[in-house]
């Protein structure tokens, strides 16, 4: 009896025990590789500045066509040409060359978009069919031609354009001085540093984003199949290696820049752009290849994966549940370095004149315009400076962030704050 | 010796594949895109038109001009003659600017190791200081600003303000300072760098201790034990770089005004030089390779652990 009601407390006490253990076990929070990451990269006062400039940058260039900036395309050669930065207020469409009523792109606006309205009530009383077609297209017409937008902002895509609605609802008139100065045709370099930063990041992100596809799952591939077609796969990359790029991207570039294949390309829905982009990103794979496919071939005879293995897990499971987490690291530090190699790439193109075509903007034509106004007999110092220091910052940026986030994820930095 | 060898033959088959990989894209490319060598504003007459296709070869089928093309090259070692440079073979353009290109890329190589190393090695072994901080801030400027706009600058403050060096030419050493300095600072940037992470990587190491604890000076573990292991990185980083500095060179031959390849390559390839923008790529693609091989050899030699294959 006795011995009974021990066990039977030694059996409670054991319980509650076990309780304990799993409720505390339970209190535990386990720390994932991103949390912990995330806890020391804030750590990082450069990583985090660079960071939040980043971001602040990109919310900016995203915003360009919301922001009250001037025309990044009207020019005015008469009196802006090469204006030193000042503060004195400028109003939209005030320039005489413009022909805007009033010499306001509102009041135009609402002209333009009464007349439209006019035509269009026209258009719907008219009971002659071919009446109505003609007036149908004169309508189509005005609003693809005639608008004071066009005028004013080049090749306007459809988010855009509603950005430059609600901008002009919101501010009217008003635009924000030339704090940057003007350029060589009178252009306003302030709203032309956004526009070309807008394009320079699209560029480093998309062309760094085709990079990543491509090398990821070809890397990724050789690395898991591995034997002969690794080595096969291997052998290809590094002969690619050998060919100097730059100048098979130029032939492209010439070949898909000539007027037949352009237009050809554009009745697919390819413009110039995304040629770029797609070039660009067909030629900075390699490299990231190499890089995932060593840590799949390294992680590949890691205890971990065995210990899935031998619970069961399904190859498809390995690779998404415990291979690819394990590459992404890598893969983000390579991407944040990346990116910026791809905007000093198209600097560089743009600056041969191979890039980004005018007349839209990029930071590198911007570039290559301000270093054409380098001279020594009158110093057009912002025309190169504030292009120069955008494109400069961002890169900066970007490097400190994938510096940072190359400390934040390497598991020998654990621990040492 | 026998490694080395065989290791050298299999590169140059490799070389050869590359090399032929290589014509065959580019041929292709160059005639894929519309319009010919002669289809300018100023138009040719027809018949006239005929006779230089004749005479280059261009009326031939397409595989014809390939075989043709390639048959001059293996056996005579003959790239042809440039279309759109008056009187010029293309060997002749290579010969001429090679070594203009290749000692600009040499100096401009040698000026990023000789800065990038010595600030690598500085910046760790004061990790933390502020000479450290502030090289690699400079390292970070280095790579974040595109070298045509290093060289306008430079040249605006060192030809102009200060004039201590010439605008532009070819020639002399002191024509040859500013745009080697241009062209190595991303390369010396990324050296540094590369320097700083592999000195601090093998810091930590266990024969580092050791030398410490059998009583060498700082200055002796720091350049005898610590640096030739930090140099591995940057090794293998040369072979990218010098892709980097020829690449570099098309921009700062066209600012400086220097006869080097680069700049006929722009010209070449836009205009549809065909032979000259052919024989640019081949003289690039076999330069890359060398280039390549030598890095993997110094690379064995450095690191007895790694095997030539």
């Amino acid at each position: 009896m006795d011995k009974a009601q021990t066990r039977s407390e030694i059996v409670q006490r054991d319980a509650e025990t076990l309780a304990k253990i799993f409720e505390e076990s339970r209190a535990i929070r386990g720390v994932s590789l991103w949390q912990d990451a995330w806890r020391r990269l804030r750590r990082r006062r450069a990583a985090m500045i660079s960071l939040a400039a980043l971001v602040t940058l990109c919310v900016l260039a995203m915003l360009t066509p919301l922001i009250p900036f001037q025309s990044p395309i009207d020019k005015d050669l008469r009196n802006r040409q090469f204006l030193p930065p000042e503060v004195a207020a400028v109003s939209l469409g005030n320039r005489a060359g413009l022909n805007f009523a009033d010499g306001s792109l509102a009041t135009e606006l609402i002209r333009f978009e009464t007349e439209t309205a006019t035509l269009r009530s026209e258009l719907n009383a008219e009971q002659n069919p071919a009446q109505r077609l003609a007036l149908a297209e004169s309508l189509s017409l005005r609003r693809t031609v005639e608008h004071p937008f066009h005028q004013l902002w080049n090749n306007l895509s459809g988010v855009s354009w509603w950005m430059c609605r609600a901008r002009v609802a919101m501010f009217g008139d008003y635009a924000i001085p030339s704090l940057f100065g003007t350029d060589k045709l009178g252009r306003d370099l302030l709203s032309r540093v956004f526009w070309g930063l807008r394009v320079s990041l699209l560029v480093g992100f998309v062309a760094t984003l085709v990079s990543l596809i491509i090398g990821v799952t070809y890397g990724a591939t050789a690395g898991y199949v591995g034997g002969w077609v690794d080595t096969l796969m291997m052998r290809i990359v590094d002969t690619l290696y050998s060919i100097p790029f730059i100048f098979v991207v130029i032939f492209l570039i010439t070949f898909l820049g000539e007027d037949s294949v352009k237009a050809k390309l554009e009745s697919w829905g390819v413009n110039q752009l995304m040629i770029f982009y797609i070039v660009i990103g067909a030629i900075y794979w390699l490299t990231m290849s190499r890089v995932v496919r060593g840590q799949v071939l390294s992680l590949r005879q890691e205890q971990f994966i065995e210990a899935a293995r031998t619970i069961g897990a399904s190859p498809a499971r390995i690779v998404f549940r415990h291979l690819v987490p394990n590459v992404l690291g890598i893969v983000i530090v390579y991407l944040t370095l990346t990116i910026p190699a791809v905007m000093l790439f198209e600097a560089f193109l743009s600056f041969l004149g191979l890039g980004v075509a005018p007349p839209d903007v990029s930071l590198g034509l911007l570039l290559n315009d301000g270093v054409e106004a380098l001279s020594s007999i009158r110093l057009f110092w912002w025309v190169v400076v504030f292009p120069g220091a955008t494109l400069a910052v961002t890169l900066f940026a970007l490097n400190f962030l994938g510096d940072g986030v190359r400390d934040a994820l390497d598991p020998k930095l654990k621990n040492r704050g | 010796m026998g490694d080395l060898i065989r290791y050298l033959a299999n590169r140059f088959l490799w070389m050869l594949l590359t090399v032929w990989l290589v014509y065959t894209v580019s041929f292709f490319l160059m005639r894929a895109v519309p319009g010919n060598p002669f289809s300018s504003e100023r138009s040719v007459p027809p018949a006239i038109e005929r006779q230089l296709k004749a005479r280059y070869n261009l009326d031939a089928p397409i595989m014809v001009q390939y075989w043709e093309y390639a048959k001059g090259i293996i056996t005579r070692g003959d790239l042809g003659w440039c279309i759109r440079l008056e009187d010029y073979s293309v060997n002749r353009v290579l010969a001429e600017g090679f070594p203009v290109s290749a000692s600009l890329a040499i100096f401009g190589l040698v000026f990023a190791i000789g800065l990038g190393i010595p600030a690598g090695v500085v910046s760790a072994v004061y990790r933390g200081s502020a000479a450290d901080h502030s090289m690699m801030m400079m390292a970070v400027f280095g790579i974040a600003i595109p070298n045509f706009v290093l060289a306008s600058l430079a040249i605006l403050l060192f030809v102009f303000f200060i004039p201590l060096f010439p605008a532009g030419g070819f020639g002399t050493l002191r024509q040859i300072v500013l745009p080697a300095i241009c062209l190595g600072a991303p390369v010396a940037a990324y050296i540094a760098r590369l320097t700083r992470a592999g000195m601090l990587e093998v810091m930590t190491r266990e024969h580092v201790r050791t030398a410490f604890a059998k009583g060498l000076s700082k200055r002796a573990v720091m350049l005898r034990h610590v640096l030739p292991g930090a140099m591995l990185p940057v090794v293998s980083y040369l072979g990218p770089a010098t892709a980097g500095v020829l690449t570099g060179s098309l921009v700062l031959e066209k600012i400086f005004a220097i006869p080097g390849m680069g700049s006929h390559f722009i010209a070449a390839a836009t205009q549809r030089d065909y032979t000259l923008a052919m024989g640019m790529v081949l003289a690039y693609t076999v330069l890359l390779f060398v280039m390549n091989t030598l890095v993997d050899i110094s690379y064995a030699i450095i690191d007895p652990r790694v095997k030539l294959s």
